[in-house]
């Protein structure tokens, strides 16, 4: 399955959808797995792994009756840039915290001496 | 080299590291006074908090304010459950944008490390959902910084 780009944005675009991506990180799950802890009906969590299957981040195989699903290559490297996007976030405030630091150290000196 | 690392562990939680060059008590310091809190607890470029409060004690309260120039803006309540002068901080707080999001319960700890401290964040947040909530919108709020870093270069 190919990635839609844009497709893939959308589908990130949902707090539910982006859960499911999250819970789907641990391993395979079924529909019924996946709806019990959203409150949501099977229905409304059908159509979000619709939608998260047709931007390619997620894939289904067939198991008897079931149809489990999990993340697709797309689906993994999704979760991994959203985790690198907020370390960038987070780490322009520790550098900012780091010349915080060097000049408490600096008026420190000054007053010993 | 990277001296941040952030990753998820279990269902719920959110651990951080972070070294720095200056001993646990200047760390603990500048996560306790605010003073120095407002210079770099900021968030993307443009982003400034001009309120600040912090009664630093078991079961006193902090309020954070942030705003940008474009007059956005948004604030983190919170208690503080223990503090051990200079190792430990666990506190509870919680995002208002703003409904307030469900409490993130803090644990941070500054180790000494050679002459400096290794800083460790761990979130626990009430469910897997509200995690994923959290992060995307920590992922949001660094996605409008790099555009606003990128608006500056071109």
């Amino acid at each position: 399955m190919e990635t839609n780009l844009d497709a893939a944005f959308t589908a990130l675009a949902d707090p539910t959808r982006r859960a499911i991506l999250a819970r789907l990180a641990k391993g395979e799950a079924t529909v019924n797995q996946l709806a019990a802890p959203f409150d949501m009906t099977q229905p409304a969590i059908s159509q979000h792994l619709k939608v998260l299957e047709d931007a390619g981040l997620i894939i289904s195989r067939v198991d008897g009756t079931k149809r489990p699903r999990s993340l697709a290559k797309a689906g993994i490297e999704a979760m991994d840039q959203w985790l690198a996007i907020l370390r960038k976030a987070l780490e322009t405030n520790y550098d900012r915290l780091d010349h915080v630091l060097a000049t408490m150290e600096r008026q420190e000196k000054g007053k010993t001496r | 080299m990277s001296k941040l690392t952030l990753k998820t562990e279990g269902d719920t939680h959110v651990v951080l590291t972070r070294r720095f060059a200056a001993p646990p008590e200047a760390v603990y310091r500048a996560h306790t006074d605010p003073k120095l809190i407002q210079k770099w607890l900021l968030g993307p470029d443009g982003w400034t908090m001009p309120v600040c409060i912090i009664e630093a004690k078991p079961g006193g309260k902090f309020r954070y304010e942030w705003v940008n120039a474009k007059g956005d803006g948004f604030y983190i309540t919170g208690e503080f459950v223990e503090l051990q002068p200079y190792s430990r901080i666990v506190h509870i707080e919680r995002m208002h944008l703003p409904d307030p999001t469900p409490d993130n319960h803090v644990e941070t700890r500054f180790d000494a490390d050679g002459t400096g401290t290794l800083m460790t964040i761990r979130m626990t947040l009430p469910d897997a959902k509200t995690r994923a909530t959290m992060l995307a919108t920590g992922m949001e709020r660094g996605m409008e910084a790099s555009y606003v870093r990128l608006e500056g270069m071109l």
